[in-house]
């Protein structure tokens, strides 16, 4: 972004949570049926019909708002917002509106400025305030490709019409793509680290939205904003919100003013274009929800969520920086998903050593589960057996070398270190009696070089070392070689 | 409250309704004077009363607040679309959107 400008962004976060079945009735949620299977009355929008809220998007809703830092109010009322089109069945959307589920929020979060390659520079906190967070149904899904005739006609799924959303909008507090960027992931991870949503862009069940704004460095009012969609992955938001912000620089620096409206970003040509807006009347005529009573929300309730609340992501990885000493960006790594901080936090304990231990999950570890598209729930190496291996090492019982060979075969066969250095013959021999036998044959036989060594050429203990080494076929303890020929050459 | 030939436009389109400008004159009277009866109610003080929000039966009860997360059995995509006008592949079939 050129010097004298600063952008100025909003985000806006959908997340579809992990209930069993819809937000006010019993259809079930899952992704991928049959189009239409998953409908009722109350869904299809079927005069007469009356929802009735589940208590589980109460609950994981209450966690998110508690997890993001947001004040739970301890009455909300559900609204109508009132708009026509196809995904739409009862012709409004269930949502709330001047009473909220949760408002005034503020989140710290860490954010860096990235290199030319979209590396993290220097990692940073900053808060974020974050104006509400609510809860509302989702619409169905409207179908424009892959059917017959669709220059003529759209098709509609109403599976999904119904399940329950929270929206989460912050105030206009980022002033880069990036802030952007690790804000979304900040929140994702977050809502899946406490079982809340799924958060997966691809499936759908998390969706964001940017309100994009420049003006001059030093300038207190607002520009003109401009809301982004179709941004299906935080990458795409990056880019998307980069390309906004260029493209309105350059409309007010050539003199011109940037219009208010929708502009969907379009990855393959890299650029943001207009949406076709037909008419937007954009009057969503809201009033309370005559169908369901205000949600009421007890001291009780509150106190219960936050019980069960589990230690959260950005605790967990400064408690790893203090506790065993990891750095920022491997504390940050290791606490990506909790069930990879579960199973290093077992590894470290097993193993006694937590730096061994990040770094093998770190990079072995995180390796092979990529290479072989397993989810760390079902790695084939427990934490406690990757910690006994880690002993191994560390005892001395086996090289770091041997232990990568052993690691390999853990994660193939599932079987335990221990194992496969039995069956083997891997372990190092630590016996001094054995290594000493082997040290005097060494000397004895190469009597020139024992003279030359003694004579001063000391770089010959390699030499030395590597005789011993393949007559124990290299199971022989290097540091006990070592000791041991120094002792007799010098002595 | 004041209704003009213009609002009863707005409502037109947000109602997705084409209106003649011939029902348009005479609506325009028709609906402000449904308000006018409606808005009667403003002449009684409801400043000590709770706004009664949601949840009422027709006959009074208070609706249950809240179910469990539980399944119930869902209509199914055939009967879904029985009533539909123009179902196709399993979908409901519409004019083209986007």
């Amino acid at each position: 972004m050129r010097n004298d400008w600063e952008a100025v962004i909003g985000l806006e976060v959908h997340a579809q949570l992990s209930t069993e079945s819809k937000i006010f009735c019993g259809c079930s949620t899952r992704f991928g049926d049959e189009p239409n299977a998953n409908t009722c009355p109350v869904c299809l929008g079927l005069p007469g019909a009356l929802p009735v809220l589940n208590r589980r998007a109460v609950e994981l809703a209450a966690r998110a708002a508690l997890a993001l830092g947001l004040r739970i109010n301890r009455r909300s009322i559900f609204a109508r917002k009132n708009y026509f089109y196809p995904d739409l069945p009862k012709g409004y959307q269930i949502s709330q509106y001047d009473q909220p589920f949760s408002e005034h929020g503020e989140l710290e979060i860490m954010t860096a400025v990235r290199d030319a390659e979209g590396h993290a520079r220097e990692w940073r906190p900053k808060k974020i305030r974050i104006t509400r967070l609510h809860l509302e149904e989702d619409a169905g899904k409207n179908m424009h490709e892959g059917l017959p005739d669709t220059d003529r006609y759209s098709y509609v799924d109403l599976n999904r019409a119904g399940t329950p959303l929270i929206e989460i909008v912050t105030e206009p507090d980022f002033r880069s793509s990036w802030e952007a960027y690790d804000y979304v992931n900040h929140v994702r991870q977050t809502l899946r680290w406490i079982g809340a949503s799924d958060a997966d862009m691809e499936k759908g069940n998390l969706r964001c939205e940017a309100n994009v704004s420049v003006r001059r460095k030093g300038e207190e009012r607002f520009g003109t904003k401009v809301e982004l969609k179709n941004l299906n992955s935080v990458r795409f938001m990056q880019r998307a919100i980069e390309y906004e912000i260029e493209r309105q620089i350059g409309v007010l620096e050539s003199g011109g003013s940037v219009v208010q409206e929708t502009r969907l970003w379009d990855d393959r040509a890299g650029e943001t274009r207009p949406m076709r807006s037909k008419e937007e009347a954009h009057d969503y005529r809201y009033f309370p929800e005559p169908d369901l009573p205000p949600l009421v929300v007890t001291d009780e309730f509150i106190a219960r969520v936050r019980a069960e609340m589990p230690e959260l992501p950005s605790a967990r990885r400064q408690r790893f920086m203090d506790q065993y000493g990891l750095a920022f960006n491997d504390a940050a790594q290791l606490t990506t998903d909790r069930a990879l901080a579960d199973y290093f936090e077992r590894a470290a304990q097993a193993a006694n050593n937590a730096r061994a231990a990040a770094n093998w999950v770190r990079t072995e570890l995180l390796r092979e589960l990529e290479a072989s598209k397993t989810e760390v729930e079902s790695c084939p190496i427990t934490p406690e057996n990757l910690g006994a291996l880690i002993r191994l090492i560390d005892q001395g019982r086996i090289s770091g070398k041997q232990g990568k060979e052993v690691f390999a075969e853990m994660f193939a066969t599932g079987k335990s270190a221990e194992e496969i250095v039995r069956q083997r013959g891997l372990e190092q021999v630590s016996d001094v009696a054995e290594i000493e036998r082997l040290v005097e044959q060494a000397i004895a036989a190469n009597p020139k070089q024992v003279e030359q060594y003694r004579a001063g050429k000391e770089g010959l203990l390699g030499f030395f070392v590597g005789q011993v080494m393949k007559a124990s076929q290299g199971r022989a303890n290097p540091k006990i070689v070592n000791e041991l020929l120094r002792a007799k050459l010098n002595g | 409250m004041l209704i003009t030939e213009a609002d009863i436009e707005k409502l037109a389109t947000l109602a997705r309704l084409e209106i003649t400008e011939e029902e348009r004159r005479a609506l325009t009277p028709q609906i402000a004077s449904i308000i006018a009866y409606v808005e009667q109610l403003n002449e009684l003080d409801t400043s000590e009363v709770e706004p009664a929000i949601g949840g009422l039966t027709p006959e009074g009860e208070r609706t249950p607040t809240m179910r469990d997360d539980e399944v119930r059995p869902s209509l199914g995509q055939k009967v879904a679309l029985e009533e539909a006008p123009d179902p196709a592949l399993g979908y409901f079939r519409v004019p083209k959107v986007l």
